[in-house]
């Protein structure tokens, strides 16, 4: 197979399930978990003569979204009725939007091996959810729970300009990091809380035409959406290379084993008959609606990357790390508030404050430290007082257990403080010679790695109060002396 | 438009609706009465006219996103024809 000559093409259909306390057309919970259908009301369960109302938390989520990704929000939104029929979707129909997405353009930045890509967003509609079908708990029937019905979603369509398994899986990462900045989702897509399709196709690299695409549904992870493209990417071009045609057809993905198989073929096209929804009135969203949600907006990953990279002259990995999350980056951001030694400080995060964290399987918002006091430790540190490896290893768990402690008394009473004392310093060194007088001799023959040794003794005889740095530099004068 | 069996049998299908097949040329005739009927519509010019899709003027008729529950779990599972003590249980929509 001859994968050179072919071209991935995708585009994506993300489904962001909105962090609202109420649905998008009705009053009752939208909250996930709840006894099955508990969280109900005669509007979800399509009762006639019911009429939706509509949630104005969802609007501003979405406006929130569309400035997020530079997009352009429409004016005048109506909203449309998708019709079909499934047991989860007692209405018959999804109220959603056709002809007027409220986000129309923008796009969505993806880094992959330090080359930025844009990746065009065809549109953002607002539109709702529905309930759950579960096929195999019974032999007959399948079980229908309608807590989610009606529980409002962004549908977020992208361009087909992906053109790798590796894009997709950056975009949808870019995604979620976007949707858990803003708050408007938990970006869960085990639970299913962000969702994605997968529209795939190959073509012959240079071709102008697009290939029959395949839709791909039901990955509940990121790396099992690039999972799917990948086999799909591989089987679609065998289907090529052996004179197949390939069928438009919607497949699901096996997680299993790594496969996608057939859902349903195209035997009867779906037809929705799409049409306004007479029942909600138009929806203006203004300029001044517009430039209030913009006041509310909160910092994004992209613009304190630029900053921490730029102003703070991180390196792209470490301003990778600590933009990954809000919590993270926000704290960070506050720790640069209290040091200039912006390095030290993404040093700190990165190291021993992650693996706090990791230890102990906390949050971010969990870690029991001010920023402040993070800040205390590296002014010690850049002062002489106390070497990294004390810090790290002795007073920064120390404070942890006691975050009201003040850093320079606990390391005094400790004795944790760096000895500048440099006859004591001068004693060590003379001590760590005295005790390898062969080790000398061979170091002055050129085997001026036995540096090593001679600096482990002095770290062993000061109990590690040694500043390393400048032991260093004495050790190798003493030894230049002999 | 004109309606043939071939469209009755899609939107039967689009319906889930079933029939005799002995009705469905009754079916036809009667949509395409209908539909002849509709069609007197367009005789008026409607060029550059909006479509009317609003009985009111009214707009961004919302709520606020605060949730509360005016029915209970057996309210709402009262009127189904088939159900147990937590679901609503319909016939298998998908083959295993």
């Amino acid at each position: 197979m001859s994968v050179d000559l072919y071209e991935l093409v995708v585009g994506l259909e993300v489904h962001i399930q909105l962090l609202t306390k109420s649905k998008a057309y009705s009053a009752d919970p939208a909250e996930y978990g709840a006894l099955p259908n508990t969280n109900i009301s005669v509007i979800t369960l399509g009762h006639p003569g019911t009429l939706p109302r509509f949630n104005a938390q969802v609007a501003e989520y979405a406006v929130k979204l569309g400035l997020a990704c530079g997009c352009e929000i429409r004016r005048e939104n109506q909203f449309a009725r998708k019709n079909y029929f499934y047991a989860d979707l007692p209405k018959g129909y999804q109220i959603t939007q056709d002809k007027t997405p409220i986000c129309t353009g923008g796009k969505i930045r993806i880094k992959l091996d330090g080359v930025v890509k844009d990746i065009a967003l065809t549109r953002i509609h607002m539109e709702e959810d529905a309930g759950k079908s579960m096929h195999d708990q019974d032999a007959y029937d399948s079980l229908v729970d309608l807590n989610r019905a009606g529980v409002p979603l962004l549908e977020m369509v992208s361009e087909p300009e992906l053109r790798s398994a590796e894009e997709a899986y950056a975009y949808l990462t870019e995604v979620r990091k976007l949707v858990r900045y803003l708050e408007i989702c938990d970006g869960n897509m085990e639970e299913g809380s962000m969702r994605c399709d997968a529209n795939i196709s190959v073509r012959v690299r240079g071709a102008k035409e697009f290939g029959v695409k395949v839709e791909v549904k039901n990955m509940n992870s990121i790396r099992n959406v690039q999972r799917a493209i990948e086999f799909e990417t591989k089987r679609q071009i065998s289907v090529i290379e052996s004179q197949g045609i390939i069928d438009q057809e919607t497949r699901s993905f096996d997680a299993v084993n790594g496969t996608t198989f057939s859902l349903r073929s195209k035997e009867k096209a779906n037809d929705y008959r799409y049409f306004p929804e007479p029942d909600l009135t138009p929806l203006i969203v203004t300029p001044e609606y517009i430039e209030e949600v913009r006041q509310m907006m909160p910092p994004l990953p992209e613009a304190l990357h630029d900053r921490f990279t730029g102003e703070f002259g991180l390196s792209e990995y470490d301003a990778g790390i600590l933009t990954d999350s809000k919590p993270i980056a926000l704290y960070f951001a506050d720790l640069t508030s209290h040091t200039e030694n912006y390095k030290a400080a993404a040093n700190w995060m990165n190291g021993p404050v992650k693996s706090f964290l990791n230890e102990r399987a906390l949050e971010m918002h969990q870690f029991p430290l001010q920023a402040a006091k993070i800040a205390e430790l590296i002014a010690l540190i850049d002062a002489g007082k106390i070497s990294f490896s004390a810090a790290s290893q002795k007073l920064f768990p120390y404070l942890t257990e006691h975050p009201e402690a003040n850093a320079l008394e606990v390391s005094e009473t400790n004795n944790w403080l760096q000895n500048e004392d440099s006859a004591s310093m001068d004693e060590w060194i003379q001590e760590a010679i005295a005790r390898y007088p062969e080790k000398v001799l061979e170091y002055k023959g050129g085997k001026t790695g036995l540096i090593g040794l001679f600096m482990g003794e002095v770290m062993k005889l000061s109990q590690g109060k040694a500043d390393p740095k400048k032991a260093n530099q004495l050790m190798r004068d003493a030894l230049h002396k002999i | 438009m004109t309606v043939n069996t071939t469209v009755v049998d899609e939107l039967a299908h689009l319906a889930r609706l079933s029939y005799k097949n002995e009705a469905k040329e009754e079916i036809v005739s009667d949509l395409n009465k209908i539909i002849a009927f509709v069609e007197k519509l367009n005789e008026i010019d409607t060029d550059g006219i909006e479509p009317l899709i609003y009985m009111v003027d009214e707009t961004n008729v919302v709520r606020p996103d605060i949730a509360h529950l005016e029915i209970s779990q057996g309210d709402g599972l009262k009127n189904a024809p088939k159900k147990d003590s937590d679901y609503f249980r319909v016939p298998k929509v998908i083959e295993q």
